[in-house]
């Protein structure tokens, strides 16, 4: 589904992806992982076009995605959310899930002028789409408040729901659980076991490493800017480059 | 009487270019601090040409167009620049524009202005043209109100206020910020032409001093003041300042104190927009009145 290919990102003096190549196949919930600084939030934004490549291909359903601005990519099917949650705070919880719908006839100034009948009937499926949605994520009751005034939890669950709406073929999710309690975390792996179970492709980083040897079928182990194993994430454990890149070599902790 | 009407008109001019800052400002988020070069370039544009015997209808109409293009041209370099660097190069531009007006007298007859602007033939002349000049300033000024309020509900609104809120995410969400923002422009742009050339029929007389940064405070300070983002609040804003400042005549002022009153009104208008920023950011009418009560 997903393929990156020898892709390089360097800032300066900095390699901060060194030719990954790695390939998210047909699997449900493949995880990203790694020390801290190791390249993972940078190689999410340089598959969804947020960087630019200094060197490399990706390519998502087998069509060629880097060089693309990000809207579309997004366009194409691969949404993401953002390592620290961005809703948008003046608008609804309601409008955060509505401006997220694809493809919006409305979006264009001339059929607002022209056809507004086909606009109408084009919102209110969204409208229904989106009830949906925040039913889905346990907030209905809050779809009138200002997204900024929800709690940090909710936002998250806002930021899950808006990336259902716009109808992605596969998300990306960086970090979905940080700062969130455990209640919560049991109620988004339900969340993303559910999307899984509807065909929607979930590529995630995550520091949560129970959890991660939990729900992720796969899992890719970044360090310092390369690719130091993939498989299972049950193996991942047992790897010595693995332990090494996470606790460090014996004789440089002595 | 026709005082009142004349201040009257005056505050629809401003509401119909207050409204047009607002769709940039208020729901795309654009702090457009050279917007009066629209406002110019629509009066200048409606001026040259009904001067030059086009009938002042289709002299309006072009100077739409021609505010419109000009917005469109300032979005390709612009609009490459974010935040404080976008209001920077608008200022740029207004002041380009500006220098334009007083340069190229072959055109515009430099600092000498165009006198004698005439007015539709069907509102009459002088004085007895105010009442009529009124009835079609309304007509606009409803007209544009409806239409602004039609594009700020409909998913186009919607989406100029995701940009408005968080460029990544809108890009996120496969919206085209660059494609969005160069709308929005344009249409404050075309609103701000029609504006200008309301204001150049009206005054029958416009020069470059007409067009400077004291007039983009102004219509900011209308925006902010009313409320940005949403319906009213430009138009509030407008008949606010502009009663305000007419209101200013009638103080008891020494004579010999008056030079010293023009700069203090630009000083009274910036402690104005600072105080607003400071105290009530979202100004008179709140855009999210609504949602605070639940």
């Amino acid at each position: 589904m997903l393929r990156v290919e020898q892709v390089t990102k360097r800032f300066g003096g900095l390699t901060a992806v060194d030719h990954i190549t790695l390939n998210v196949g047909d699997t449900g919930i493949t995880g990203l992982i790694g020390p801290n600084g190791s390249g993972k939030t940078t190689l999410f934004h340089m598959i969804t076009g947020f960087y630019t490549l200094d060197r490399g291909r990706i390519y998502f359903q087998d069509r060629c995605i880097s060089g693309r601005p990000p809207h579309t990519i997004s366009r194409q099917g691969m949404v993401r959310t953002f390592q620290h949650t961005r809703v948008l705070p003046f608008m609804t919880a309601m409008d955060n899930l509505l401006s997220a719908a694809p493809d919006q006839a409305g979006e264009r100034l001339c059929s607002v002028f022209f056809r507004p009948g086909r606009i109408r009937r084009e919102e209110e499926a969204h409208r229904e789409r989106a009830k949906e949605i925040l039913e889905f994520v346990h907030l209905t009751p809050l779809s009138h408040q200002l997204a900024g005034r929800l709690s940090f939890g909710q936002q998250k669950l806002l930021e899950i729901g808006r990336v259902l709406m716009a109808r992605p073929r596969m998300i990306l999710l960086d970090e979905p659980t940080a700062g969130i309690n455990p209640t919560l975390i049991r109620h988004l792996v339900n969340i993303l076991r559910g999307l899984t179970a509807r065909g929607i492709r979930i590529f995630l980083i995550e520091h949560n490493m129970p959890l991660v040897a939990e729900i992720c079928e796969k899992v890719f182990v970044m360090d310092s800017g390369r690719l130091i194993f993939s498989g299972l994430p049950a193996e991942a454990r047992q790897d010595a480059r693995v332990i090494e890149a996470y606790l460090g070599r014996e004789d440089r902790a002595a | 009487m026709d005082y009142l009407l004349h201040i009257l008109i005056v505050a629809l001019i401003y509401a119909v270019f207050a409204m047009s800052l607002n769709l940039e400002l208020g729901y795309a988020g654009l702090y457009n601090f050279g917007h009066v070069a629209f406002f110019g370039i629509g009066a200048y544009t409606s001026a040259l040409l009904s001067l030059a015997g086009l009938p002042v209808p289709l002299g309006m109409a072009c100077a739409m167009v021609a505010a419109g293009m000009a917005g469109a041209l300032l979005c390709v370099p612009a609009l490459r620049l974010t935040g404080d660097f976008f209001g920077i190069a608008t200022l740029v531009f207004a002041e380009m524009v500006r220098l334009f007006f007083l340069n190229e007298r072959w055109l515009t007859k430099g600092p000498m202005g165009l006198p004698g602007i005439p007015r539709p033939s069907w509102v009459g002349t002088g004085i007895a043209a105010m009442p009529m000049f009124l009835v079609l300033c309304l007509l606009l000024t409803v007209s544009v109100f409806l239409l602004v309020r039609w594009v700020a509900v409909s998913p186009f609104g919607r989406a100029l206020k995701v940009v408005r809120e968080d460029e990544y995410v809108a890009q996120a969400l496969g919206k085209n910020v660059f494609s969005l923002k160069t709308r929005a422009v344009v249409a404050g742009s075309v609103l701000a032409g029609l504006a200008g050339s309301l204001w150049a029929h009206y005054i029958t007389y416009i020069s470059p001093g007409d067009f400077t940064l004291n007039e983009t405070i102004l219509v900011l300070l209308c925006v902010v003041l009313g409320g940005k983002g949403t319906n009213w609040g430009p138009v509030l804003g407008a008949f606010a300042v502009v009663f305000f400042q007419e209101a200013l005549r009638f103080l008891p002022i020494p004579a010999d104190l008056g030079r010293l009153i023009a700069p203090l009104q630009g000083m009274v208008y910036g402690l104005a927009l600072i105080l607003i920023m400071l105290q009530r950011p979202e100004g008179v009418i709140s855009e999210y009145r609504r949602s605070r009560v639940c």
